[in-house]
């Protein structure tokens, strides 16, 4: 697949976050280094924070304490520059019903500044050709998550944030997004996945978020 | 420009495609008008003082129908989330979806309105000002309202407490859009028709920044 190669840029670097969720205090004291080409798993009980973890690094969420780095500069300096740098897949498909696969696509591929071109290159790594015209409300759970998860190819960005990403895929969806990750990876693209499922991801570092569960720790905050 | 245009692409199809909305808000209007000669009786008289009161009360109310879907869709499906990460600022996503609002839930009002003001008998001179009071001011009750459609995100029965939010602020724009039409007939319309016009331009650089602030504390 030819994906167009990142300038490799330093790391991505989270130093002592830590996350509240209403009254609790989910982690803390969470550090993290994803290099370019770097993968790293998140893995964790049901309710230890790696939903929130990635929507931290997605600056969806703002962290109780903590910094985010990209390649030594300040995230927060220049919020727009990195929110272009990243994709997020949500455990929510992000799909309207009313509209067609091929149109979602695109209107995504427009919002990230991607262009048309790559449309026919993201429908074909997840499988969709078939299904472009379809509109979304026809569409199974499953083929749904290969929708949200062709975004990716759409507009070209060094860092994905994958939450659950092979939930209600089949084996020939899991085996598109391996291989789309390890072209990514190839590309100098960084990967962070929160999963339960096992996926293939060569030379992943894995972070357990049970190791910075920190409902005792409220009280410092 | 292409990711705006894009976006207001998007919103246009998506009210036409559910087009049942549309049509709904429009019904609403329709009838709540035509439900006051029933009410009040046949006289013309009557009907003739209170017409453009009424028109501007039930385009009030059939634009607060028509804003809970200007976020919550957006906000339930996860597509939230992706348009606040997209290259466009959260405030002009703001701003082209209360255009795509003011298109597919304020014009068709306007463009209703002459046809309801001859069903409640109002004077000639009176209904191009009743038309341009309500396109100076169907801007405003968008905007506004887009700030209450944000706040009440995740809220159980965010419809009805929309509505309490923002009928209030629809306040100015309800008392100048009727006085403008009562005060045409001695001519004095030109005052009531600018103040609803600066309504409607103060709304247009501040709603965006108050609607934005409370839809990034609904993702918190």
């Amino acid at each position: 697949m030819q994906v167009t190669a990142f300038i490799p840029e330093g790391d991505l670097v989270a130093e002592n976050l830590a996350c509240r969720r209403g009254e609790r205090l989910i982690f803390a004291r969470l550090s993290l280094t994803v290099p370019p080409g770097g993968a790293m798993v998140l893995t964790g009980a049901n309710g230890s924070g790696k939903s929130s973890l990635l929507r931290l690094l997605a600056t969806l969420l703002t962290p109780v304490t903590g910094r985010l780095l990209w390649d030594g500069a300040l995230v927060s300096d220049d919020l727009p520059a990195y929110r272009a740098r990243l994709h997020y897949v949500g455990h929510l498909d992000a799909i309207k019903p009313a509209l067609g696969v091929r149109e979602t696509l695109g209107f995504w591929a427009a919002m990230r500044g991607g262009d048309t071109a790559a449309l026919d290159r993201a429908l074909a790594s997840f499988g969709l050709e078939a299904i472009a015209d379809w509109p979304c409300r026809w569409l199974s759970a499953g083929q749904r998550r290969r929708l949200a998860l062709a975004r990716l190819i759409t507009a070209p960005a060094p860092l994905w944030l994958l939450d659950e990403p092979g939930a209600a895929l089949d084996a020939d969806g899991a085996a598109c997004l391996e291989a789309v990750v390890a072209a990514h990876r190839e590309n100098g693209g960084r990967v962070v996945v929160a999963t339960h499922q096992p996926i293939a991801l060569p030379e992943a570092s894995e972070l357990r978020l049970g190791d910075f569960a920190a409902a005792d720790l409220l009280a410092e905050f | 420009m292409p990711a705006y245009l894009g976006l207001f692409r998007r919103e246009l199809l998506l009210s036409w495609r559910q087009g049942g909305e549309i049509g709904l808000a429009l019904g609403f209007f329709v009838l709540a008008v035509v439900l006051f000669p029933l009410g009040v009786g046949p006289e013309t008289e009557i009907l003739r003082r209170i017409g453009a009161g009424v028109i501007w009360v039930a385009a009030l109310l059939a634009a607060v129908l028509s804003l809970d879907r200007l976020f919550a869709a957006d906000f339930g499906d996860g597509d939230l989330d992706l348009l606040v990460l997209s290259a466009i600022p959260l405030e002009g996503v703001v701003l082209v979806k209360c255009a795509a609002h003011w298109v597919t839930a304020g014009l068709p009002l306007v463009v209703l309105s002459p046809l309801l003001a001859v069903l409640l008998d109002l004077d000639a001179r009176e209904i191009p000002i009743l038309i341009l009071g309500l396109l100076l001011g169907t801007p405003a009750l968008s905007l506004l309202g887009a700030i209450a459609g944000a706040l009440t995100l995740g809220a159980r029965r965010p419809g009805v407490l929309s509505s309490l939010l923002v009928l209030p602020l629809y306040l100015p724009v309800l008392i100048f859009g009727s006085g403008a039409v009562e005060a045409s007939v001695a001519g004095g319309a030109r005052p009531h028709l600018l103040l609803l016009g600066a309504l409607s331009l103060a709304a247009l650089p501040l709603a965006p920044f108050a609607t934005a602030a409370a839809l990034r504390q609904a993702l918190e």
